[in-house]
């Protein structure tokens, strides 16, 4: 990481203290559709060049490289292109899109615009997940400003290139997060995840090649437009560039949105946060949502890039930290979560399916204090059974606090079984230790 | 196959909304998921004949319909109240206080001991007063935690005694401004602006948005005078890639 760069690199997040931020007005003030104009003059290869060579990242989740992705579209091949953007904002925890689209919708915009001249689409969908109402208001408003203004519609600013964007409310559904429901969903159909290959880039909506990207992602496009690829790059580290809204949430003194440089570490994040709520020690946290392996206290210094939370054995997901002191029970909140993946699973894979339900009358279980230490082998046996083995990777998410909570915390899933045999006397066999 | 009640509610001016709805699309069939709100905005929930006009204007079958509709948790099977009150109690907001704001207002709401189950109403849906209770999963508000929604507006940063409070007032025909978003209307009124239409209701756009928490990382950068390095003077493109 460049020295020199601040603890805090308000690009994404910087216009979000001026007045009126949402209209174009303001947005035009302050930059805003200069990038358009520049990208327009420039060939289409060369923004998803461009974007190659600034190293940017999916900020959805997965961290895949967003100009590859945009590269994968057939050129020539006849077919209407799609781009959608993905603002299913629903990983529990995760809660940057939203606010990024009600202060700045317009950077989305652009950024939509830019993307879908790169990959020569015509269409763009914006999937706003239903319950965040004032986010679509506000997306409406800013597309219905940008057409009155003419940058989009017909010849955009006179450069022959036509694109058309509509707002497109969910209905709550988690599942719709996956990019394959999400399309699914957009068609009109029950969101459930489809089988890949193919891939979205070959046959995406409506058969046809589409880029599917996150907010955070495509909001960022403008920038690297303006500044290029080298200034993105002072940002963060080489392998995972570009400043990156965290977003703090639970037992901490300050929660909020801090963008920074990718690869800050929670301890620098919680200095800047005013550290942990009334002084009461940190137990564990998510580094990025609820399907994120947990991290505990041992892990304050881990660099939170794509590489450094793989390396220390998570992943790095939407950067929702999500930080629970030692008054909250381990079982308890993976209980809570297994739940929420059980509500959630479409049903259309089995493992998941069947899986998130008996998770969860295990975990009830346990939590009621009527479990035993064969328990712990049953949970970790079913998520063996799930992980990896359905459509999309909610499944596999379902799993992560439960063997990660099982992994750094089984003593309190063991006490648990003890206030069980204390009870009955029944299982002290089960639970030898 | 409709009644003639229901001819009325879903008559000729609705018909034009669908078919403004499907004019946004490559595709009609796109056209279902917002359609399925605006059936909502009518009668406050999916019921067989919105079924029918969805099947109806789409040219799909009531059971494809029905299909798509029942996989949704917006869409609401039994008639909603004047109010929909979405308590987050996923893991976050109910360490947070989210599971004792739920319990406390199920209590409220409930009648004769027994306290108010999921998607259940309290009062006669649709008429003043009358409140639809639901737990709701993550609401993407974590940094406000614990949030409720009403009618998908935020309320942020509640105890059980400010969400009970707010929920009285609710039922006295009061309607306190949200955190986050535009001022209080109804659940079918919200769900018309799900559809899309915002007509009337422009000035909806401008209702609060940024809360304390969302803009704490760039308060702090901008008092302490940090910025993201500054971008050069000029840019240019990368040259075209040869073609393979």
């Amino acid at each position: 990481m460049n020295n020199d760069v601040k603890p805090l690199t308000p690009v994404l997040t910087k216009r979000w203290l001026s007045p009126r931020s949402w209209t174009i007005r303001t947005y035009e003030q302050l930059e805003g559709y200069t990038a358009l104009r520049k990208a327009l003059e420039a060939h289409p290869d060369q923004l998803i060049q461009l974007c190659k060579d600034s190293g940017l990242r999916g900020r959805g989740g997965a961290g895949f490289p967003t100009g590859m992705k945009w590269g994968f579209i057939p050129q020539g091949d006849g077919k209407p292109h799609y781009l959608v953007i993905n603002a299913d904002e629903g990983e529990p925890g995760t809660c940057k899109d939203i606010p990024l689209m009600m202060a700045d919708p317009h950077s989305l915009v652009e950024g939509i615009i830019i993307t879908s001249y790169a990959i020569r689409a015509n269409f763009a969908a914006v999937y706003v997940r239903g319950e965040a109402l004032h986010c679509i208001r506000r997306m409406q408003a800013a597309v219905q400003e940008a057409y009155e203004a003419g940058y989009l519609g017909k010849d955009i600013l006179g450069s022959g290139f036509d694109l058309d964007v509509v707002i497109h409310s969910g209905a709550g559904a988690y599942i719709c997060g996956e990019e394959t429901a999400l399309l699914d969903s957009l068609e009109g159909l029950r969101g459930q995840p489809r089988l890949k290959p193919p891939f979205p880039a070959t046959s995406g909506l409506y058969e046809s090649p589409t880029v599917v990207n996150n907010v955070e992602t495509i909001a960022s496009v403008p920038f690297i437009v303006n500044g290029g690829s080298d200034w993105f790059r002072t940002m963060g580290r080489d392998r995972s560039p570009g400043p990156k809204i965290y977003s703090l949430s639970g037992h901490v003194t300050n929660p909020g949105q801090y963008e920074a440089p990718m690869g800050t570490t929670l301890r620098q994040l919680l200095e800047l946060a005013g550290g942990m709520k009334d002084g009461i020690p940190l137990k564990f946290w998510t580094p990025g949502g609820s399907s994120t392996p947990l991290f505990t206290a041992d892990h304050l210094d881990v660099p939170l890039d794509f590489e450094g939370a793989a390396e220390a054995g998570s992943m790095l997901g939407t950067t929702a930290l999500q930080l629970f002191n030692e008054t909250v029970s381990v079982p308890w909140a993976v209980m809570k979560w297994t739940e929420f993946y059980k509500h959630e699973s479409c049903g259309k894979c089995t493992p998941c399916r069947e899986g998130t339900y008996w998770l969860v009358q295990i975990l009830q279980r346990m939590v009621r204090g009527e479990g035993t230490a064969g328990d712990i082998d049953t949970l970790l046996d079913i998520c063996d059974n799930v992980l990896g083995r359905s459509f999309c990777a909610l499944g596999d998410g379902a799993v992560s606090p439960i063997t990660s909570g099982i992994q750094y915390f089984k003593d309190e899933f063991l006490a648990l079984c003890d206030i069980n045999a204390a009870s009955t006397g029944k299982h002290a066999l089960a639970g030898a230790h | 196959m409709t009644s003639d009640l229901s001819d009325d509610l879903f008559g000729a001016d609705l018909a034009d909304r669908a078919k403004a709805i499907i004019a946004r699309y490559p595709r009609s069939r796109s056209a279902l998921l917002p359609m399925l709100h605006l059936v909502q905005s009518v009668e406050g929930y999916v019921s067989v004949d919105g079924i029918a006009f969805c099947a109806d204007q789409l040219d799909l079958t009531t059971a494809e319909v029905s299909a798509v509709a029942t996989f949704y948790t917006m869409y609401k099977r039994k008639p909603c109240g004047e109010h929909l009150v979405s308590v987050c109690t996923n893991t976050l907001c109910a360490a947070l206080g989210g599971d004792a704001i739920y319990d406390g207002l199920r209590k409220h709401l409930g009648r004769d001991g027994k306290a108010l189950g999921h998607e259940e109403t309290s009062g006669v849906p649709g008429e003043p007063g009358s409140i639809t209770l639901e737990h709701a999963e993550c609401l993407a508000a974590c940094d406000l935690a614990p949030v409720l929604q009403v009618n998908y507006e935020f309320y942020d940063n509640q105890t059980p005694e400010s969400a009970l409070d707010l929920v009285k007032q609710l039922q006295a025909g009061k309607k306190p401004d949200p955190t986050r978003g535009a001022p209080l209307t109804d659940f079918r009124q919200v769900e018309l602006q799900l559809a899309g239409f915002l007509d009337g209701r422009e000035s909806d756009v401008d209702g609060p948005s940024a809360a304390l928490e969302t803009l704490r990382g760039a308060k702090i950068a901008h008092e302490k005078g940090w910025t993201a390095p500054t971008m050069p003077d000029s840019v240019s493109f990368p040259a075209l890639p040869e073609k393979k």
